[in-house]
């Protein structure tokens, strides 16, 4: 179903000791596109996110099976993880600015990866706080410490620094459930304008934002892939009733 | 799990949709009877009830778009309610048409009735294809939204056959059946119109079950 995907996941099974917390998951990431992760709590869609940048390797007693492949290379394979990590961005559900400027929080990627030129940060610093639109509103205080910004004004820094190592995909793990309407409304926004140069992956709870939003909707349900299909099918007609269950709030 | 609120306010809507669905079919029933009687007391019933059926159809999508807004529902939730939203402005249509038979009885000028029989066919049609497409959509009952589909070519034969009636009866008595030969092409005409609107809301029941509108467009 999926076209020229950037991702492709076979046969993934994860377990944290004896728990297996993913189950025989297949699933292709089309690029350029955003793709919804959906489902009640515990039913494993934020695990396959972190696993898709190598965050759940540092989880004791977690074993993999299976196989992620970034543009058909396995990442659990050769691949540097702090290649894979750079290559795939992950914004989190609580904005966490490093306590510096917002200056260094953007540059701070670009120079571990070793770019030094002042001329060079400055020229990514700014393109990456215009594609989360925020220059604007941090052009005058980019010394300033990123504690200061609001909120909103945080995740999109947060969004912005994602950016700063030129990933090909970003990774969302409800990137918007501690804002309000209208900061939620601008990373929306932001990330649809995103859709042009990144494939995303976002992880929500919110219905409404996966349909607004999402190109593609994959439904979890205890650790496996109940339905994964274009957003629209899936949020008017959807295939399986458990599906339609949990979307439509019947669940349980 | 129950979805409380949601559940509740579907089932007002389905209530308030058979409400509306059956002061249609009597509607149909009445000015059937008045047009074979000459009852003018029924026939300007009939005319009153085309407003309480324009505002069944105002609560009606005023009741979907709270649900809407309150509720945001998806999958057969939005599709019961679209297709709601939609529905009721065919609804209103055929009290319209109801109204418009009842004014031509009520203003047509003669005594002597003549009786039509693909008109009382068309009429007994008309009505059950309206009763039945509601009820598909109360039942979620999609061969029954198929049939009310189906029914609506057995009306326009009917339409088609009342023509060479109507024919017949301008040509008696020199044409003195003139006047109302036309008034009942006009009534044969709206009641054909009124089959065409209980064939849009069996689709629409169609869509609310299947989530394809119009099969194969």
């Amino acid at each position: 179903m999926i076209e020229n995907p950037i991702i492709t996941i076979k046969d993934l099974d994860l377990y944290y000791n004896d728990f297996k917390a993913l189950k025989n998951i297949n699933l292709d990431i089309a690029k350029n596109k955003i793709t919804a992760f959906i489902g009640p709590s515990g039913c494993g869609k934020s695990t396959l996110l972190k696993s898709i940048n190598r965050m759940n390797d540092l989880v004791d007693g977690c074993k993999i099976e299976g196989e992620i492949a970034l543009e058909n290379e396995n990442i659990f394979g050769k691949m540097d993880v702090n290649i894979l990590r750079k290559r795939v961005g992950m914004v989190f559900q609580k904005a966490n600015p490093f306590p510096m400027s917002i200056y260094d929080n953007i540059a701070y990627g670009p120079r571990t990866h070793g770019i030094k030129k002042k001329a060079a940060l400055d020229e990514i610093v700014e393109d990456c706080l215009r594609r989360a639109a925020l220059w604007e509103d941090s052009k005058d205080r980019l010394k300033r410490s990123a504690l200061g910004l609001s909120g909103g004004q945080q995740q999109r820094l947060c969004i912005a620094r994602a950016l700063a190592t030129k990933p090909e995909v970003l990774l969302m793990d409800e990137p918007t459930s501690a804002l309000d309407p209208i900061s939620t409304g601008r990373i929306e926004e932001l990330v649809r304008e995103l859709k042009k140069d990144y494939t995303i992956i976002i992880v929500t709870h919110n219905m409404q934002q996966a349909v607004r939003i999402s190109d593609n909707t994959a439904f979890f349900l205890l650790g496996e892939v109940v339905e994964y299909n274009d957003t629209q099918k899936i949020f008017s007609i959807p295939a399986d009733k458990r599906t339609e269950d949990y979307i439509t709030g019947r669940f349980g | 799990m129950m979805r409380t609120g949601l559940d509740e306010l579907l089932k007002e809507l389905e209530l308030e949709l058979i409400h509306m669905g059956e002061a249609c079919t009597l509607a149909i029933e009445k000015v059937t009877k008045s047009l074979k009687n000459g009852d003018l007391k029924q026939a300007k019933k009939v005319r009153e009830a085309d407003e309480v059926i324009d505002g069944m159809e105002k609560d009606i999508e005023n009741l979907c778009l709270k649900i809407l807004l309150e509720q945001q529902p998806v999958a057969k939730d939005l599709r019961q309610v679209s297709a709601a939203l939609k529905m009721v402005t065919d609804m209103e249509r055929i009290g319209d048409q109801t109204a418009d038979i009842a004014e031509i009885i009520i203003s047509e000028n003669i005594s002597e009735q003549v009786e039509i029989d693909t008109i009382n066919k068309m009429a007994t049609a008309a009505k059950k294809m309206v009763r039945d497409s509601i009820k598909a959509y109360v039942n979620q009952d999609l061969s029954l939204a198929v049939r009310v589909i189906e029914a609506d070519d057995e009306v326009d034969l009917l339409f088609v056959e009342n023509k060479k009636d109507l024919i017949a009866l301008l040509l008696q008595n020199n044409g003195r059946n003139g006047e109302r030969a036309l008034d009942l092409i006009m009534i044969a005409k709206y009641l054909e119109r009124i089959a065409d609107h209980a064939t849009n809301i069996a689709e629409w029941v169609e869509y609310s079950i299947t989530g394809i509108h119009k099969k194969g467009n």
